[in-house]
């Protein structure tokens, strides 16, 4: 067990726990934050994306340890009231359908659209490739990126 | 406007005073918080009267609509409480929709299963608002002292014409909660609906998309521990003995333990499938803990042998074997494709088949494979128990809450009133969640602890635990005459374990000579219904023979699937053909307009199919461009008649779920076994379709009817796949006859 001081959301936040934890399992267990979700456990389907200094990141392969000082943004902080212009365009859309895998597509989405505002279909494909929806929401996820590039 | 007399169960009528029994509800009450808008959270009333089981109002006008079935992702959260708020006559702003409890004295057939949920409930759920606006309209006749049939309904509001009166359905509840419960109610016109056949947004959108605690791995209560299973590595292995020393003082680690999921002698409802009922568990403070733990954990298993088990069939009770030995993917093909030369079961004959087929001009054979497929739900496998001496308390993901009520009551020996499953919104089922012996699992944990828990199953424990969709194999042959006409259709299906023969589906009944035969061989690998069970692999072989026996015969795949279903329509062969002809053309008539189909764009290769499940007649064309050599979906044409359409919106979304779904496991998905050992263990190993190979664009069609609403969730996932294949062929000059169609080893070309 290690104590952490981390930055979450805009907060500092202190942890106490075994420095190989996953920040997912941090996030869920220790601070329930529980937007954030476990699907593989092996950075393969983007459940469990976040933002470590604006970058997509898989948390379910990022050991505590290494967070340091970066800035850990997670579903719950990426906007006051559900109000960032991808939430907003998932709603137009009525993206979700078991709405799993959703959190981690917006913070996918939301991290493209941070460094490239305005992208093709073969650079969403790209960026978003990483991110498993099970029931088949791919076109409207696409088709929201492209409203809230537009906003 | 039509009459009908209420047949809701009284006890939809008592006036209870909280939603479950005793107060054990209470402490869970973020399971049924509301979906509410933030208007609607500023003006919540200070009274609720229940009307009934389903509704209830606030002396504000607010509505409160239970949503009686499970969500796995079908929308039905949000539909079904539309269809009560239709015969209401409220205004949908006013809606807030709860996740009803486990109460089928209320809510019948509380199961997400066999796309039947807004087939089955729609009466009931008509009747619920009907019945409620009748009280309404009794409060108001009596509070203004006028005749009832004076009194009109709409939005959410009460008029008399005459007098000028008007009143909302808030201030006329706490009287119309009194109001006798009337013997007959009038349901609408289906062209007088307002909210019915709108598009209405997903009730839990706001929650999915801010990240609120929706799912039952996001379920918490303090002072609960984490638990995990492990399970045999292989099927045809069972558990010996485990050493757990070097595991049991690791930090956080709580107990290490075997349980068994059923009992000895237990007779099974079909829900019970446990692929292997000892299993080891770990139980710790936090999940992490016990994953390392679990890592750590060395047991020993040993080769099964032979079991039977009781299980309670549709016919009474019967005794199921179920064979030892570790089994290969490789041996399950031999061993099927070795049924070709057995005689098997005859489900069904038309006239003299095998004399045509001696006389055909042209024989056309064809076979068709499909693997294993797991299921995958991106939640997986968890559920929480808190089991006391007092009660059960189950909440978590679960398909069937009812039967496994009586699966968890018979395994803890604990009266049914006392055990409460409650539901949370699932990250997926696809068929999976049917299957509840992790609740079962989550209960006997719980038990043993003497404490909450909450069991998580890793993705590998999930996708090697069995409970798949069965390999399937068809052998399609066709006679054709001198002019090409098809005389005799013969098929020959089966798989392991069970056959995906729907032998009096089209085109049985559009053939005069038509054979059907069956066969079924044993297997230790347990499986499940999976999305459109059976449909899922039968409909793309189907579809694709039909396109091949079309080329063959020199007709148009469109045409010659229509003039079959001309003959099916005036003079049907055989009394038992489960279609209706005209609404099978109908759909493929549509999807021909809608696609231009006689004019594709320049590049373009197209495929048509078309099939009948879960009551709805979907159709599609599909195109393919070859871009760099490679096939890319441009666009999918899908055509649907599922009568009349609640929430059109929603209801595209989850066609073009089914048709993504349906694209990517026949492209990319399979499950193997060599030895017995899952070959595929997480999504490094085991490919589901990803953004890059989605369609490009998809244009979903509803045929406009009154008929009342049949499946969804599950039609469009079937038919898609010969659609594919016959694109897939006009792009490539080959056929693909075995799933998955595409390998690393194997390129399109």
């Amino acid at each position: 067990m290690e104590e952490f001081q981390l930055n979450v959301n805009g907060k500092n936040i202190e942890v106490k726990v075994d420095p190989n934890t996953p920040i997912l399992w941090v996030l869920r267990d220790k601070l329930k934050l529980v937007g954030t979700k476990f699907g593989c456990g092996i950075a393969q389907c983007g459940a469990c994306t976040i933002h470590l200094n604006g970058a997509a990141v898989r948390s379910c392969q990022l050991p505590i340890s290494s967070v340091g000082k970066n800035k850990v943004t997670t579903i719950e902080g990426l906007s006051e009231n559900g109000n960032h212009p991808v939430q907003k365009a998932w709603l137009e859309h009525d993206v979700p359908q078991c709405g799993y895998c959703q959190s981690g597509q917006i913070m996918s989405a939301t991290a493209l659209l941070e460094v490239n505002p305005n992208p093709s279909d073969d650079e969403i494909d790209s960026a978003m490739n990483g991110n498993i929806c099970r029931c088949g929401t791919y076109t409207r996820i696409k088709a929201a990126i492209k409203t809230a590039s537009k906003s | 406007m039509k009459i009908i007399k209420t047949s809701i169960g009284r006890r939809s009528f008592i006036k209870r005073t909280t939603l479950a029994g005793g107060g054990i509800m209470l402490s869970f009450n973020w399971l049924t918080s509301c979906d509410m808008t933030p208007n609607q959270v500023k003006s919540l009333p200070k009274e609720w009267f229940k009307i009934n089981g389903f509704l209830k109002i606030g002396e504000n006008g607010l509505i409160t609509i239970m949503s009686p079935n499970p969500e796995i992702g079908q929308n039905i959260k949000t539909s079904m409480p539309m269809i009560v708020a239709e015969e209401l006559d409220a205004n949908w702003d006013d809606v807030i929709v709860e996740q009803a409890p486990l109460d089928t004295s209320i809510f019948k057939r509380q199961i997400a299963g066999g796309s039947q949920s807004i087939r089955q409930g729609w009466n009931s759920l008509r009747m619920a608002g009907a019945t409620a606006k009748a009280m309404l309209v009794a409060a108001a006749a009596q509070t203004w002292g006028v005749s009832k049939n004076e009194i009109t309904t709409s939005n959410g509001e009460l008029f008399h014409k005459a007098s000028g009166k008007k009143s909302g359905f808030g201030s006329m509840a706490s009287l119309a909660s009194k109001m006798d419960i009337p013997k007959e109610v009038f349901l609408k016109e289906i062209s007088d609906f307002k909210i019915i056949g709108t598009s209405r947004k997903n009730v839990d959108g706001s929650k999915i998309i801010t990240g609120k605690p929706l799912y039952g791995l996001d379920y918490s209560v303090d002072e609960m521990l984490i638990a995990m299973i492990v399970h045999p590595p292989a099927f045809g292995m069972q558990f010996k003995s485990m050493n757990t020393s070097k595991i049991k003082n690791m930090p956080g680690i709580k107990d290490v333990f075997s349980i068994k999921t059923q009992l000895q002698d237990y007779s099974k409802q079909w829900c019970d499938i446990d692929s292997f009922n000892e299993i080891a568990v770990i139980v710790g403070e936090t999940t992490w803990q016990v994953m390392k733990a679990k890592k750590e954990l060395q047991v020993e298993w040993e080769v099964a042998p032979e079991k039977t088990e009781k299980v309670q069939g549709w016919s009474g009770e019967f005794t199921n074997t179920i064979p030892e030995g570790l089994e290969n993917t490789s041996d399950h093909m031999k061993m099927m494709a070795s049924m070709d030369n057995k005689k098997t079961q005859i489900v069904r004959q038309d006239g003299n088949p095998g004399a045509m087929f001696k006389k055909a001009a042209k024989i056309i054979e064809r076979t068709y494979t499909c693997p294993y497929l797991a299921h995958n739900t991106m939640e997986p496998m968890n559920f929480f128990a808190d089991v006391t001496d007092e009660n059960a308390i189950l909440v978590g993901p679960i398909q069937t809450p009812e039967a496994m009520e009586k699966s968890v009551s018979s395994r803890l020996k604990m009266p049914l009133e006392k055990i409460d499953i409650q539901m949370t919104r699932m990250g997926g089922g696809f068929g999976r969640r049917l299957y509840g012996h992790f609740l079962t699992e989550a209960a006997v944990i719980s038990k043993t602890m003497k404490s909450p828990i909450k069991l998580i199953y890793t993705r590998e424990d999930d996708i090697t635990q069995g409970t798949y969709r069965p390999t399937y194999r068809a052998t399609y042959r066709a006679a054709l005459d001198e002019k090409n006409n098809l005389i005799a259709f013969h098929v020959k299906a089966g798989g392991i374990p069970e056959s995906p023969l729907a032998a009096n589906r089209f085109p049985a009944g559009a053939v005069d000579h038509y054979l059907a035969e069956s066969w079924e061989l044993k297997s230790n690998i347990s499986v499940g219904a999976f999305r459109a069970p059976r449909s899922n692999f039968i409909a793309g072989a189907e579809q694709s023979f039909l396109d091949e026996v079309a080329e063959i015969a020199k007709k148009d795949p469109i045409q010659f699937r229509l003039d079959l279903l001309q003959k099916a329509k005036e003079n049907p062969v055989g009394k038992n053909n489960d279609y209706d002809a005209s609404r099978y053309a109908g759909v493929l008539e549509l999807v021909r307009e809608k696609s231009n189909w006689v004019n594709p764009p320049e590049g373009i290769h197209r495929g048509v199919s078309a099939y009948f499940c879960h009551n709805s007649y979907v159709a599609n064309v599909l195109d393919i461009k070859i871009q760099n050599g490679n096939p890319i979906v441009d666009k999918i044409y899908c055509t649907v008649d599922c009568g009349i359409v609640v929430n059109p919106d929603a209801a595209r979304n989850l066609s073009e779920g089914g048709l993504i779904d349906g694209i990517g496991h026949a492209l990319y998905s399979s499950m193997s076994f060599k030895d017995g050992r899952p070959e595929q263990q997480n999504f490094d190993t085991y490919r589901l379709i990803r953004h890059s190979e989605a369609p490009k664009k998809i244009q979903v069609d509803f045929v406009k009817n009154d008929i009342a609403p049949t499946g969804l969730g599950e039609p469009t996932f079937p038919p898609v796949i010969g659609a594919l294949a016959n694109a897939l062929y006009r792009a490539s000059g080959r056929r693909y006859y075995n799933q998955p169609f595409i390998t690393d080893k194997q390129i399109v070309g």
